[in-house]
């Protein structure tokens, strides 16, 4: 488990980061969410040792992390960059040879990974004819060909489109369930929502929340409830510990004060009609952003 | 997916060699290095030819001589003798031009008299005249000649092979900076190994290519039949060879860390301007101050200029065997101190977007 305990980190007078506490499970995705400037792409720095932090520790496994552990990681950075005038291929084998593959297991591993990405048709064309999406594939393949022990991709699925996300996402769960920890920071919520199995969202540089993706919609949903069902929900506004916050004829959107009140309705609604949904209402993650950041 | 696994990380050395390969192909792949490395290659050649060409005296002047006239300038490649049977037949031979001048018998005390057609022929004149023997004092003076375009040489070399090859260092490393594979580098391999891979690289490429200049002027010059010369110009050139070789790592890390201040490729010159100057001076100064012992001196011994100087000093014969040994350590420790601070530089410039690095920053430990 790769844990990131107490990082702060100032440039000049400015503080990015504050007392920032979190850890990434190795089989799982960890989505690191945040704003523009909330300090995504600065943690991810530290973590990889590019930047020193002026307090904190990142540990592996409860060992501080050393140079030759952090060579193994992975890296995708924010703002793509890879050799504009060399070969996909070429310039896959040489980051892994960079980490310390051997020539042909580095040649191996590109083959495999350019075939994953559907990109095995233009490993012999330079990057800069590639197209922006084939290009992102590229940027991701050149963070996995050297069988990475961890995973730190700033932004991965910028820029791509709905069916390069699938690719990339299946890659990346793949490392994943090989029980490599992943963490990935995204500003488009509903792509994290979808994958992700954990969840930091930082603001202002502090982790504002960290957890599992249900725990913290658990956490953070109020007693609230759907019902939809074949009578009329009228009934509703006079009962006890019941406030109703939308009502529609059969529809109504309430919260209850206990988990009691909630069965009692329940058990009204069924005498009354046929209960087609009853369901509590977990809070999308756009809507606990909002509100962790505020 | 196996279960991660984790593989050893490359030594330095290693890590610095992929690094030099990786600069050392690209730059052998562009089309932009190849040309102008034939046009040097061809450029050195051709000059050295037309120095030949212009070394060699003129051709040989075709003069008639009568009889035993012609005995008097038997022997001198100058001249192009042509026996004639008659002061006539000479006569016409330099009336029709097919002679410059004719030699023919005469009763006065040089034993020849000359018959030419509208202009006394000098040369001949001279060579006919007695003269009484000269002692020169001097003797620095006599090739000033052949020393000007030896400097002109050395310091032409210089100033292309180092501007070349440093512009290419500093271009890729903001090249790195700019499309931000920096970041994915520097999470791979120590930043001073990029930083020695990348002095390595282009100092391997700048050697070679000065190497094969100076094979090619150490064979051009003995194919022209300039042996004479190259006596006097083989050693200072290998020193040459040995001096740049030296001085470039120190140049090489002064464009590396330079180039590492400024983020996009139109910014290259706010930073690299003060190191060129500095490459350009050793080419001017040797040109104006070549005869000049003191100058000479000094920039044989000041690191920047000490490729040039040194050389030019072994040249003229003014340096004893010992200087170019003193020099070269001078040079070798200023360039490990240069490097070491190139180094902290680059390290922190790196990750610095946007505006140029402020120096102050730039060297903050």
């Amino acid at each position: 488990m790769l844990e990131i305990s107490g990082i702060t980190k100032s440039f000049g007078t400015r503080r990015v980061l504050n007392d920032v506490t979190f850890s990434v499970s190795p089989g799982r995705l960890t989505g690191f969410v945040g704003g523009n400037g909330a300090g995504k792409t600065t943690t991810m720095r530290v973590i990889l040792g590019l930047l020193a932090s002026d307090a904190g520790r990142v540990t592996f496994d409860g060992t501080p992390l050393t140079a030759s552990d952090r060579r193994a990681f992975g890296y995708m950075p924010e703002e793509r960059g890879l050799y504009p005038k060399m070969k996909v291929a070429e310039q896959l084998i040489y980051l892994a040879r960079l980490h310390g593959l051997s020539h042909d297991r580095a040649q191996r591993n590109a083959n495999r990974l350019l075939e994953s990405l559907d990109l095995d048709e233009r490993a012999h064309d330079p990057i800069e004819d590639l197209s922006l999406g084939n290009q992102q594939r590229a940027q991701i393949a050149a963070a996995l060909v050297h069988e990475p022990t961890t995973l730190i991709l700033d932004e991965p699925f910028s820029g791509l489109d709905p069916i390069a996300v699938d690719s990339v996402v299946g890659v990346l769960g793949e490392y994943a369930a090989g029980g490599v920890p992943v963490l990935f920071s995204s500003h488009q919520l509903d792509i994290v929502e979808r994958l992700c199995d954990d969840l930091v969202i930082i603001a202002g540089g502090e982790v504002r929340a960290a957890g599992g993706r249900e725990q913290l919609r658990a956490q953070h949903s109020t007693n609230r409830f759907e019902l939809l069902f074949t009578g009329d929900a009228g009934w509703l506004r006079e009962t006890e510990g019941v406030t109703v916050l939308d009502f529609d004829g059969g529809y109504a959107l309430f919260d209850v004060d206990t988990a009691a009140t909630a069965q009692r309705v329940l058990r009204r609604a069924v005498d009354e009609g046929a209960v087609t949904t009853f369901t509590p209402k977990h809070p999308s993650l756009a809507e606990i952003f909002k509100e962790v950041i505020a | 997916m196996t279960a991660p696994t984790g593989t050893p990380a490359p030594s330095f050395f290693s890590s610095t060699w992929l690094v030099a390969q990786r600069e050392i192909m690209a730059r052998l792949r562009s089309k932009a290095f190849v040309i102008s490395t034939i046009i040097l290659f061809v450029i050195a050649l051709g000059g050295m030819i037309v120095g030949g060409i212009v070394a060699q005296n003129q051709s040989a002047m075709p003069v008639a001589a009568v009889g035993s006239a012609a005995e008097s300038i038997q022997g001198d490649d100058a001249y192009e003798i042509t026996e004639v049977g008659s002061v006539d037949e000479a006569k016409t031979l330099v009336e029709d031009g097919d002679v410059d001048a004719a030699l023919v018998p005469d009763d006065s005390a040089a034993g020849v008299a000359i018959i030419a057609d509208t202009e006394a022929p000098t040369s001949l004149m001279m060579q006919l005249s007695v003269t009484p023997d000269v002692t020169l004092l001097d003797t620095s003076g006599d090739n000033s000649f052949v020393a000007y375009f030896v400097a002109i040489g050395f310091g032409l070399v210089f100033m292309m092979s180092a501007m070349t090859f440093g512009s290419v260092i500093a271009q890729s490393v903001v090249e790195e900076k700019q499309t931000r594979v920096v970041e994915i580098l520097m999470s791979a391999i120590p930043v001073r190994s990029l930083l020695a891979g990348k002095v390595l690289g282009n100092s391997i490429l700048a050697f070679g290519q000065i190497a094969a200049l100076a094979v090619l002027s150490i064979v051009g010059l003995s194919i022209i039949g300039q042996s004479e010369l190259l006596l006097g110009l083989g050693a200072p050139i290998l020193w040459f060879v040995a001096f740049f070789a030296i001085g470039f790592v120190l140049l090489a890390a002064m464009f590396a860390a330079t180039g590492s201040m400024v983020s996009r490729q139109e910014d290259i010159g706010s930073t690299t301007t003060p190191v060129t100057m500095l490459i350009m001076l050793p080419y001017f100064l040797v040109i104006f101050f070549h005869d000049n012992p003191l100058v000479l001196g000094i920039m044989s011994y000041v690191p920047f200029s000490a490729p040039v100087g040194m050389p030019m000093r072994l040249f003229l014969g003014t340096a004893s065997w010992w200087e170019p040994l003193l020099s070269l350590v001078v040079l070798a420790a200023s360039a490990v101190l240069v490097v070491i601070i190139g180094a902290r530089i680059y390290e922190n410039s790196l990750l610095k977007m946007g505006s140029r690095v402020k120096w102050g920053e730039a060297l903050r430990h």
